[in-house]
């Protein structure tokens, strides 16, 4: 039990006992979810009604994750200011303003074929969200490739 | 005040998000994510007993408790984000049958486990 192989094992495989690194996590979290609830409150829709607010905070978080994560890899190794990014913005902001739970929630409170319709549109848009994600960051980072 | 507990439950529920995905991560080898998806399925679920619970006037949950544990942790801790991009990295890895079936799983189990949460939470109150 060497103690370097010790602090390795703190620093990448067991980042989430990182007191710092669960820091960043959490208060990416408490802002990511405090802009989502301010979001759903100020646009309120009728239970039972296509939930756009939901829809549309799902599909940008998965838009802008799949640019932000795409963008981590391409740029450099998961270290330092790259993987306090991947962790506050990807993980904490990205992962508490988007929501699996109360899209479920609302989907149950749907007529039936309104629900069917809105679980699969947001799966698939987000799914597609995220493709176009990735694909941006991919272009973004070849023009700075070919630039520099 | 509401906003700010929203936002504490919040960064509690990305924490718990983070940690548990990393246990499963260590313990459960294959390209399936089986953390996210664990954590949206029970994420589901206990937003479906809270709002169950909240639905009834007389309930034992007060409208700030729902907030505080449903819209902050509930929310905090389940991730459409990274279920998407985690969708699209299978299908453009180890093909469409993985990420179809990971996103089908997902959101099928996820639906199951909320009604289930509903009903339970709207047999306690």
């Amino acid at each position: 039990m060497a103690l370097t192989s010790t602090r390795r094992h703190t620093t990448t495989r067991h980042a989430h006992r990182n007191p710092f690194l669960l820091g960043t996590v959490f208060v990416g979290g408490a802002c990511g979810t405090a802009i989502r609830s301010l979001l759903e409150d100020a646009f309120s829709r009728p239970t039972g009604s296509w939930p756009w607010i939901t829809f549309a905070i799902n599909v940008i978080g998965a838009f802008v994750l799949g640019f932000l994560l795409e963008a981590l890899v391409r740029s450099g190794e998961d270290s330092g200011g790259r993987r306090l990014a991947r962790l506050g913005v990807g993980t904490g902001l990205l992962g508490g303003f988007t929501t699996y739970s109360t899209f479920m929630v609302e989907t149950t409170k749907l007529p039936w074929p309104v629900a069917v319709g809105y679980a699969v549109t947001s799966v698939v848009v987000g799914a597609l969200a995220a493709w176009a994600g990735i694909r941006a960051a991919r272009s973004v980072t070849l023009r700075g490739g070919e630039n520099a | 005040m509401t906003t700010l507990l929203i936002a504490l439950c919040g960064g509690a529920g990305a924490v718990s998000r983070f940690a548990l995905d990393a246990e499963v991560r260590h313990r459960v080898r294959g390209s399936f994510p089986v953390g996210t998806f664990v954590i949206n399925v029970l994420g589901s679920f206990l937003l479906g007993v809270l709002t169950g619970a909240a639905t009834h006037h007389a309930g034992w949950l007060s409208p700030t408790a729902k907030a505080g544990l449903g819209t902050g942790f509930c929310g905090g801790f389940t991730t459409f984000s990274t279920a998407s991009v985690e969708t699209t990295r299978l299908w453009l890895t180890t093909g469409k049958t993985e990420g179809g079936r990971y996103a089908v799983a997902t959101v099928a189990i996820s639906l199951l486990a909320a009604f289930l949460g509903l009903a339970l939470g709207t047999a306690l109150s």
